[in-house]
C-alpha cells in the first residue's frame, strides 16, 4: 500500500521513490510503539523552576533528548524558569516599578542566563558559550528551536506571569496555555516522569 | 548482501550530545517508512545512545560500523 505522507520535505527521498517508488512498508508515527511485551513509555514532564545556565541547559539538553525519543514531553516553566521564555530582545518587561525593577536587575531571555556560581561579571557564561562551541555543544536556545520542532510543549505557570506582571506578547513564540498547579500534580500523578530542575 | 539505499545522510561529525540523535530524529520526521539515514558521528556517547535511541522509537539499527573515532550507524525507519 502506498500512503502520501503530509510531512514528507526530503528531495533526495522523493527523487529515490520516483525512481524507484516508495517502500511497501506501513508507515508508522516516529513517537511510538512500544514492542510487544513491553511496557508503554511513559511521558515526561520536566518543571523547569530555574533560571541559572547551568540548569536551563540540562532542561534543554532533557527536553530535546526526550522529544527526539519520541516521548510525550512536557515542561512546565515557572518562577526564575519563567524568564528564561521571554524573548531575548525584550529588555524590560512588568507592569509597575517593582516588576521592571526586577526584569532590569535580572535580565530575561535565553541568550542571558547567567551561571551560578563562577559567573565573574559575565565571564563565566562567555567562557561556557566559546567551549561549548569548540566541542559542538549546542547553546541553550538551539536545543530549545530543536525541542519545539520535536514536538515538546512548553507550559508557562500562570502564577508567576502575574506575578512578573508578563504578558503572553513577552513570551517567545509557541509557548503552550498558561496552566497552574493542579495540571502539574495532574501529570506527576498521572502518566508522566517529573523531573524538578 | 544487498546494496542499503540511503535516504538521507547526517553529518554529525564534530557534535556532542545530544545533537546527534536530535538530528536523526528531526530527519527521520522528515521520512517514508521504510527510508534508511546515515548517521556519522565523531561523539563517542553516540555508540550506546543510537542503540537507546533505536529501542525506545522502534526503529531498526542495520549497520554500526567505526574508523577510528568517527562512528556509522545505517537505521532504518519503520
Amino acid at each position: 500500500m502506498i500512503t502520501e505522507s503530509p510531512t514528507r520535505l526530503d528531495p533526495l527521498a522523493d527523487a529515490i521513490a520516483a525512481v524507484e517508488g516508495w517502500p511497501e512498508a506501513e508507515d508508522a508515527p516516529l513517537d511510538a510503539m512500544p514492542a510487544e511485551g513491553e511496557a508503554k513509555t511513559r511521558d515526561l514532564l520536566i518543571i523547569d523552576y530555574s533560571g541559572d545556565l547551568e540548569k536551563v541547559w540540562a532542561t534543554m539538553i532533557l527536553a530535546s533528548t526526550s522529544g527526539a525519543m519520541g516521548v510525550k514531553t512536557r515542561v512546565f516553566v515557572t518562577f526564575w524558569g519563567l524568564q528564561v521564555f521571554v524573548k531575548d530582545s525584550k529588555r524590560v518587561t512588568g507592569e509597575n516599578w517593582m516588576q521592571r525593577m526586577l526584569s532590569v536587575m535580572q535580565r530575561p531571555g535565553i541568550s542571558h542566563r547567567k551561571l551560578s556560581k563562577m559567573n565573574f561579571l559575565g565571564m563565566g557564561p562567555w567562557m561556557m558559550g566559546r567551549l561549548a562551541r569548540q566541542y559542538g555543544v549546542a547553546s541553550p536556545k538551539e536545543l530549545l528551536e530543536a525541542a519545539q520542532a520535536l514536538g515538546v510543549e512548553f507550559i508557562p505557570c500562570q502564577m508567576t506571569m502575574d506575578l512578573f506582571g508578563l504578558k503572553p506578547e513577552d513570551m517567545i513564540e509557541g509557548m503552550g496555555e498558561p496552566a497552574g498547579a493542579a495540571t502539574v500534580i495532574g501529570m506527576m500523578t498521572g502518566d508522566s516522569v517529573p523531573l524538578f530542575i | 548482501m544487498p546494496v542499503i539505499e540511503i535516504s538521507q545522510s547526517i553529518d554529525a561529525r564534530g557534535l556532542s550530545c545530544p545533537l546527534p540523535i536530535v538530528k536523526t530524529a528531526q530527519a527521520m520526521k522528515t521520512l517514508r517508512s521504510g527510508a534508511t539515514v546515515e548517521l556519522i558521528a565523531t561523539d563517542h556517547g553516540s555508540i550506546k545512545d543510537v542503540a537507546a535511541w533505536c529501542r525506545a522509537t522502534g526503529n531498526i539499527l542495520l549497520e554500526q560500523t567505526s574508523d577510528g573515532a568517527v562512528y556509522r550507524f545505517l537505521i532504518r525507519r519503520t
